[in-house]
């Protein structure tokens, strides 16, 4: 009988050397006479099991990770393949604490299925939606996603039926999808994790956007470090087009979505909507003066729906299993869940997908179990590069986009890392300025040239000989700040003085 | 445990070569960006000649085409090495010694970041996070992520890399 061997076809795995394994257990199973199938899955989100091997017994599917090329003889010796005990073993993955403890909605499938399989895809609830969507007015689409409680997961929270409901009342000859997959945040993967797992979520997300407001064209912007995923979400186009549901009569319904992908090159700007489409439109990716909103002039001056990979792509579970039930998860303004993605220095980092309103803490703690270097923690920083650093006693907040606010954080894509005490926040804060100097348009000032004085400003107050004169140079540094956050055109000189004074304010030791 | 990639298969520019790849963009509204992309893929960079060509093909100024390709960090306007590495710079990479990697590779390469070894191996790159935060620190070598990069497996990535570039020459 022919065993079903799951070995993830993603960046994470393939980074720890999943191909390599693929190769080296297809000849061992040939040698010893094994008939095996390997099925390319997705990852399921345990970074820190990467490669995760899993095998369909009798029993259930079992895991053995992390597992080496050298493992592999040993593996095959402890018949693996029968789910055999091993040092190595985990058994039933879904049974792992870090697993059983999470409420996956977006990501129910990722890592469980061949990532671009349209039959495996049906098989799980896929579809499900688009069938449900596609009986309702788009009017009537577009209060569902209202009901749901669903905002922008890209960052800015906005509420996604709101933005639907512009496009959809607006008078065009032309409306367009664009999914912002340019995921430049540092410590964000949770796009990535989506497209290479269960790509075809967000294919079906797309479509009951385009069907909902009338659009018949969709692009995905996707971010030119993300190569394999380029390759994983093209063949799943592929697959979803030869199953009929893109192209001219989508899913038999008589209405045209068409999907295409348009690959970034390196700018981190361009993750910021308007500079996105001036890119998508082969232009330099400067930020457009808002109004007019996208919603009413986007792409090539047409009402455009611009929304993150994770908003797309938890659509399809809001229809199939309802709006109520999306919004049953979560709390106050938060609804639903949000794969929060745990990285830096975490020993068990991955996604984590939790209903908002658990702690930063029991993120940390529970999931996480602390720093891999095993020295204390010291600052944590939520939200990517433009969100701010907490100390250890603010870890208490609540995962949820208020109460960040209120803690002078930010939520935004859900990214946290974590840092040892071997961080120097001045190091980081300077850090922030910098990056901001190379990732800025250039189009408005306050970015463009107060990132530079922000640099030499911090400079100054680490080098600075006296007291007097570094209280002097904080000043400037606020006041600096100020000007960033309050004149710059976009969040990203509007942001940037987030996790500076968020450092100054609870690490100003770290500037002496 | 470091899969070793073979380097890109890439062309001498002629512009010749250069018109007749970015045909398929010809009045496809907003694929500038895709034809650099095409360009770079098959000659390893920008050719500053080839800039005339596509505000030809697209319509457009010389210096809108100018202003496109040095926007973006991806293109390059010279030839890189056989392999480019990038190696992140970004915040859950640092909380993970990134710094010290870089040190370690600018010294081990005996090249800073933007530029080619003299051998004409490597070029040596900054990205600003490839994805795979909880495995830092990472880096890419062309289209290829390797995650939880010490000094000591780059060490031994480079020279498995460059053992399989003296073999496809």
């Amino acid at each position: 009988m022919t065993t079903r061997l799951y070995i993830p076809r993603e960046t994470t795995a393939s980074s720890l050397g999943a191909e390599m394994l693929v190769e080296a257990i297809s000849t061992e199973a040939k040698y010893r006479n094994l008939p095996i199938e390997i099925v390319r899955n997705g990852s399921r989100g345990a970074c820190f099991l990467e490669p995760l091997i899993e095998v369909e017994t009798f029993t259930g599917r079992v895991g053995y990770g992390p597992v080496q090329l050298e493992d592999i003889p040993d593996l095959f010796d402890a018949n693996f393949l029968t789910g055999g005990q091993h040092r190595l073993a985990l058994g039933s993955v879904d049974a792992l604490p870090w697993f059983k403890q999470q409420e996956r909605l977006t990501f129910a499938r990722c890592g469980l299925i061949a990532a671009t399989s349209v039959a495996e895809y049906t098989k799980l609830g896929g579809f499900a939606g688009l069938r449900a969507a596609l009986a309702l007015s788009g009017a009537d689409v577009v209060k569902t996603v209202l009901d749901s409680g669903l905002r922008g997961r890209g960052g800015a929270a906005f509420p996604t039926g709101i933005k639907w409901k512009t496009v959809l009342d607006a008078e065009a000859d032309q409306k367009y999808i664009v999914c912002n997959a340019d995921e430049g945040d540092s410590g964000t993967f949770a796009d990535r994790m989506i497209m290479e797992g269960d790509p075809l979520s967000l294919i079906e997300g797309m479509i009951i956007a385009g069907i909902a407001v009338g659009a018949t064209k969709g692009y995905v912007y996707l971010r030119s470090e993300y190569p394999l995923t380029q390759q994983i979400l093209d063949e799943a186009i592929a697959n979803a087009a030869a199953a009929g549901y893109l192209g001219s009569n989508v899913a038999g319904s008589g209405k045209a979505f068409d999907l295409e992908i348009r690959m970034g090159a390196g700018a981190y700007i361009c993750g910021e909507e308007t500079s996105l489409l001036e890119s998508l439109e082969g232009k330099r990716g400067q930020i457009r003066f808002k109004p007019p909103l996208p919603a009413l002039k986007g792409l090539f001056g047409k009402p455009t729906i611009v929304n993150n990979v994770i908003t797309l792509a938890t659509v399809p579970v809001i229809f199939e299993k309802g709006a109520k039930h999306y919004a049953s998860f979560g709390r106050g303004r938060s609804l639903g869940t949000l794969p929060f993605q745990l990285g830096g220095n975490v020993k068990a980092g991955g996604l984590i997908e939790k209903a908002f309103g658990l702690t930063l803490r029991q993120l940390i703690e529970q999931f996480g179990g602390g720093t891999a270097s095993g020295k204390p923690l010291r600052a944590v920083q939520v939200g990517g590069p433009l969100g701010a650093y907490f100390p250890e006693s603010l870890l208490d907040t609540p995962l949820d986009y208020e109460d960040f606010a209120k803690a002078g954080g930010m939520l935004g894509h859900g990214g946290v890392v974590v840092f040892d005490t071997s961080v120097n926040l001045a190091k980081m804060a300077r850090f922030s300025m910098e990056f901001c100097s190379v990732e800025s348009c250039g189009k408005c000032t306050p970015c463009r040239i107060g990132s530079v004085r922000g640099m030499e400003t911090i400079d100054r107050i680490v080098a600075a000989k006296n007291e007097q004169e570094r209280e002097r140079q904080h000043l400037v540094l606020k006041d600096l700040c100020e000007t960033m956050e309050s004149a710059s055109l976009c969040a990203m000189g509007g942001l940037t003085p987030m996790p500076v004074m968020s450092a100054v304010k609870h690490f100003k030791e770290d500037f002496d | 445990m470091m899969p070793v990639v073979s380097p890109a298969k890439l062309q001498e520019f002629s512009l010749d070569e250069a018109t007749r790849v970015v045909q398929e963009f010809k009045d496809q509204p907003g694929t500038l960006i895709n034809a650099l992309h095409k360009l770079q893929q098959t000659f390893g960079y920008v050719d500053e000649a080839a800039l005339p060509m596509l505000a030809k093909l697209f319509n457009v100024s010389r210096a809108e085409v100018h202003g496109v390709t040095s926007f973006y960090h991806d293109f390059r306007r010279s030839k890189p090495g056989r392999y480019t590495i990038r190696v992140c710079q970004a915040e859950a990479c640092q909380a993970m010694g990134s710094e010290e990697l870089s040190a370690a590779i600018k010294q081990l390469l005996a090249c800073d970041f933007h530029e080619t070894t003299a051998d004409g191996l490597f070029t040596l790159e900054k990205v600003y996070c490839l994805g795979n935060c909880a495995c830092s620190p990472n880096i890419m070598v062309d289209k290829q992520t390797y995650g939880r990069v010490s000094p000591a497996s780059f060490k031994a990535l480079t020279q498995q890399l460059a053992e399989k570039a003296a073999v496809s020459k």
